[in-house]
Order: structure tokens, then sequence, then C-alpha cells
């Protein structure tokens, strides 16, 4: 009787039931899991033409604080900001813009920045200025008709930032060995991405391009330090009593000895 | 035509079309002016409300944010900035107030594609199908969260058809509309009531957040109740209505008190006795002196 009792309860057909559906229930779940990490594409990086709106957190924590409700689209009084759709490339229905199409107008209060529910967009900007949406690169040096000896100047000019995020340098045109070449060179330091230059370039291809910060700058290591301006900072030499031997300069003909 | 083919079609010969469809057009104006709040800025340029159904801004004073995206979002590492807690704040409190899944009755845009499918899939005689139980909603759920929890980002996002859908035709994002689609034949061929009742993770937050709400259908009226089982046909959750209509004789009360309960009022609509009330979460009375409406209506016509 014990015997026969035992055997039931050790082979209850619902009990067993019961397991299998919670079995395959969670075997479910941890494929959608899985399935939803796969198209989170959580290591992509985000495609070179595209930018995302001022503020925007770095990529990761950017794809875990945007809800894509599309609210700084919204504010964007230039529709310069879309929502992804699926194969444009960033996440679907997050937001970035083209420079080519329609550049960033860097407005003063930054709309969208402030539309922005989750801090996605991240509200400690305050000054457009300290936005780095992207850095321009001068990446066709070869068609750009500045470094071809022409007084294009476009991408200088249209710079909201002139002579600070672009400045032009010149050097001698080696072409015509009597003229000059007037560089357009960025500063990352000062660039906001807001992608007016590239907007402008005046060549059907533009030679002037905003790329993503992670694509277009490299980084200093953390443990990294520069001397001078270590020194700088302490006021004074760092190894105090360093002996300054004498520069050995090249002797020249008929240079003091 | 057998009954479950076209449920409704007692009460509508007995009560008219209008009295017995009230609340299902009252759903769909519902529906309908939930979108028009968000759609009359892109289309009209009359601004009210900005952004989609996971964040938006009313008349620029008002934040609302789905509190299952939020909660994705925290889950995912991000500390999000006060509009959002805000937002998500509010919607939770109304919900939690009023019943947490009226949302997916009163507002979602999915609900008339699966009412569409649901009533086609009567029309065409479609067997049930794929036996999913209506808690594997709740493995759903637990996946998306844990996704957003082990990939740092939002991942149901990329998928969701809800949020989707209202950013397609409100952003011109096209393929929003593909999610719906899938959703009707998913709902069609595989599984009667598959996506709201079965598999929806936002349904079944919601349905977390629905133990509280005041807002409930009472089968007030149960006693008379025929066994016509039009409501069970119509009903999205149909396994909420036996423990009210049938509980007379446990002693169980005629509120319908499942959480999954949509509070969609369809029930009431198609029920020639008109068994089912509107009420409010604590009012159990129960109506035993309203004789039955097909007899009196019966008496009426032969009389005349």
């Amino acid at each position: 009787m014990a015997a026969a009792t035992k055997e039931t309860a050790g082979f209850d057909p619902r009990r067993r039931r019961a397991l299998k559906e919670l079995a395959s229930y969670c075997a479910g779940a941890a494929a959608i899991t899985a399935f939803l990490a796969g198209v989170s594409g959580l290591s992509r990086p985000l495609p070179a033409a595209t930018l995302r709106p001022p503020g925007a957190l770095p990529e990761p924590e950017f794809q875990s604080a945007c809800v894509r409700c599309g609210l700084c689209v919204r504010a964007c009084p230039y529709k310069t900001l879309k929502l992804a759709e699926l194969g444009d490339g960033p996440a679907a229905g997050t937001p970035y813009f083209l420079a080519r199409s329609v550049p960033c107008e860097m407005c003063d209060d930054i709309p969208c920045v402030k539309a922005c529910p989750t801090g996605a967009l991240d509200h400690a900007l305050v000054d457009i200025e300290k936005a780095r949406m992207g850095v321009a690169n001068l990446v066709g040096r070869d068609t750009c008709l500045n470094m071809q000896g022409l007084r294009c100047d476009v991408c200088y000019r249209v710079c909201p930032l002139i002579d600070k995020a672009i400045t032009l340098q010149m050097t001698h045109n080696a072409r015509t060995s009597k003229h000059a070449i007037f560089e357009p060179v960025v500063h990352p330091d000062a660039c906001t991405g807001c992608g007016k230059c590239e907007k402008a370039c005046v060549l059907e291809t533009a030679a002037i391009r905003v790329l993503p910060l992670d694509l277009a700058r490299g980084a200093h290591d953390a443990h990294y330090k520069r001397g001078w301006e270590e020194k700088k900072k302490a006021g004074q030499e760092l190894v105090p009593g360093i002996i300054d031997l004498p520069d050995r300069l090249p002797s020249l003909p008929g240079a003091p000895k | 035509m057998s009954k479950v083919r076209n449920p409704g079609a007692e009460a509508r010969k007995l009560h008219g079309t209008l009295t017995a469809s009230r609340w299902l057009i009252a759903r769909r104006l519902s529906q309908l002016a939930f979108f028009l709040l968000f759609a009359s800025g892109p289309w009209f340029g009359v601004w009210i409300a900005k952004g989609t159904l996971s964040s938006s801004m009313t008349f620029d004073v008002l934040p609302l944010t789905d509190p299952l995206v939020f909660l994705q979002a925290l889950l995912a590492g991000h500390k999000p900035e006060m509009l959002a807690i805000l937002g998500a704040a509010i919607v939770l409190a109304a919900y939690a107030l009023i019943n947490g899944r009226v949302y997916c009755s009163w507002v979602c845009p999915i609900n008339p594609v699966t009412d569409l499918a649901a009533w086609a899939r009567r029309r065409l005689d479609i067997q049930k199908g794929w036996n999913l139980k209506p808690k594997a909603r709740y493995f759903v759920l637990a996946a998306v969260l844990a996704a957003a929890a082990l990939t740092g980002t939002i991942a149901f996002e990329l998928i969701n058809p809800i949020t989707t859908l209202y950013r397609g035709l409100l952003f011109g994002v096209s393929w929003g509309l593909l999610g719906a689609l899938l959703i009707f034949l998913f709902d069609l061929f595989v599984a009667r009531n598959g996506w709201c009742g079965h598999v929806c993770p936002v349904g079944a937050f919601y349905s977390l957040v629905n133990t509280t709400g005041l807002l409930r259908v009472s089968a007030s009226g149960r006693a008379r109740c025929d066994d016509c089982m039009d409501c069970y046909a119509v009903c999205p959750e149909m396994h909420v209505i036996s423990p009210a209509l049938k509980g007379e004789q446990a002693g169980v009360s005629p509120i319908i008190a499942n959480r999954d309960c949509t509070a969609c009022g369809r029930c009431i609509d198609v029920c020639p006795e008109q068994v089912f009330r509107f009420t409010y979460r604590f009012d159990d009375r129960v109506d035993t002196t309203t004789p039955s409406q097909k007899q009196a209506a019966g008496a009426l016509e032969n009389a005349a």
C-alpha cells in the first residue's frame, strides 16, 4: 500500500506535465532573450556617416538610455534629426543626422537635449560649443580645392567656430613654386561635429567629412602624462636639481666652436 | 452559421446594433483619439502630444513615459533624468488607479489589429491552433527584461510592435507596419488571441500592474446567463470570465477580478441577457430581479 502511494507520488503525470511545460516556457524565454541580444547589435559601431544629436552619451550607454520616443526630433527646429529606420545603420528608432543632408545648426538653447526625457542626450550639456557630435576630417586631401592651391575656403568660412575649429594654414605650393596653399586644418579640441563644413563643401563628393568620435579620433592612454603639461601644473621642474647639459648643436661651417 | 462564428448577433437583434456595439465603438474612438493626440502635430500642425507611446510630452507640460521601457532602461544600467522618472510614475499611478490593462484595450494601436484577426478567425472558422498558456507572456516579459540587463541596451524597443507602429505612422519609419502585419498573421493562423493574450510583454507588465485598479467588469446579472457562450467567443482573455460568471454557487463575487481582464467591455456588448456591466472594484452587488430579456422579448412578440 505504502509502496503504491510512493509510486503514484513519484510518477504524478500532472506534475510531470507541469514541469515539462515550465521547462519549455523557460527555454522559450531564453530563446527570446538570445534573439533580442542578437538584434540589439551590441558591438556594432555607429556607421561612419551617421551622427548622434548633441550631448548623446557614448554609444553603448546611449543604447541603454534612449527610449526612441522621438521627442528630440520634434524639438529640432531645423528638421536635422531623424529616427533611424531598420537598415539606416543606427539602432532602429534612435535619432541621428547626416551632416551632408541637414547639419546641426547648433542652437544656443539646445532644444533637443532639453526635450530628452531620459538623459540619453546628457542634460549636463548647456553650452553647445562643448558638444562633440563627431569631428571633421579633411578626408579628401587630394581633392580639396584649397589643397590644390585654389582659394575655396568655404568650409572655413561656414564654420560656426571659425578660426577655432578650422583654421587655414599657409604652406608653400610646390606645384607652382610661387603660390601658397591654404590648408583647412581641423582642431578636434574645438570642433563640435555640427557638419556645416561637410554640408557646404562645394565638391560633389565632400572632401571634408564629420565622423563619429570613436572612428575619427585617437585617445591618450589613461596613464599617459605629458611632461611639459605636468611641469606647468606643478609650476616648477618635476625633478628638482636636474642638470641641464648644453645642447649639442650641429656644427656649421664658420659657426663659433 | 454557428453561434461562435457570429457572437453578438442575438444581442444586436434584441437591443439594436448601437447598444450591442457601444463599448466597441467607444474603444475604437478612444484608440483613435490617443493616436490623434500624437498625429495632429506631424499631420496637421496642431501639436498636442509630442513623441511616441514610449515617451511623450503633452502641451509642453505633461511628461509621460512607458514604465516598462523605463524599467528596461534602469536594468540596462542607465540612470534616467527626472523627466522620465516623473513620466513613468504618472503613467504607472494612472494605470494602478484605473486598471492596468485598460492600456491594452483602450490605447494600444495593436488592439484593432488583433481584434480584426480574431474577427476574421471566427468568420473563417479557424481552429484554436497553438495551445499556448496565457501565462507564457510572463516568460516573455522576463526574457525582455533579461535581454535589457544582459546587453545593456533597451533591446526590445528594436522590435516592439506597439512603439514601432506609432513611430512608423508618426515619423515615417515605414517598417513599423511590418510588425503589425506579422502579429495579424500570427493571431489569424498560429494562435487565437495569440499576441495580446499570450505573448505581449507589455500586456504582461500591465497585467502585473492590474491588481489595484478600480475599473472592473461585473457579471452582476449572472442569474440570467443561459450559457449562449457569446462572451467567451469575443473575450480576448476568456479564462477571466468563468470565476465571476459561474461563481454563484461557490459564493464568489461577480466582479471579474482576474488581472488579465482588459476591461474592453466587449462581453457587455454581446451578451443578449445583459449580464455584464462596468462598475468599480468593490461593487459586488448581484442583480437577481431583472427577468430574462430573451423571454421578455419573446413574450412581447407573442403578444403582438
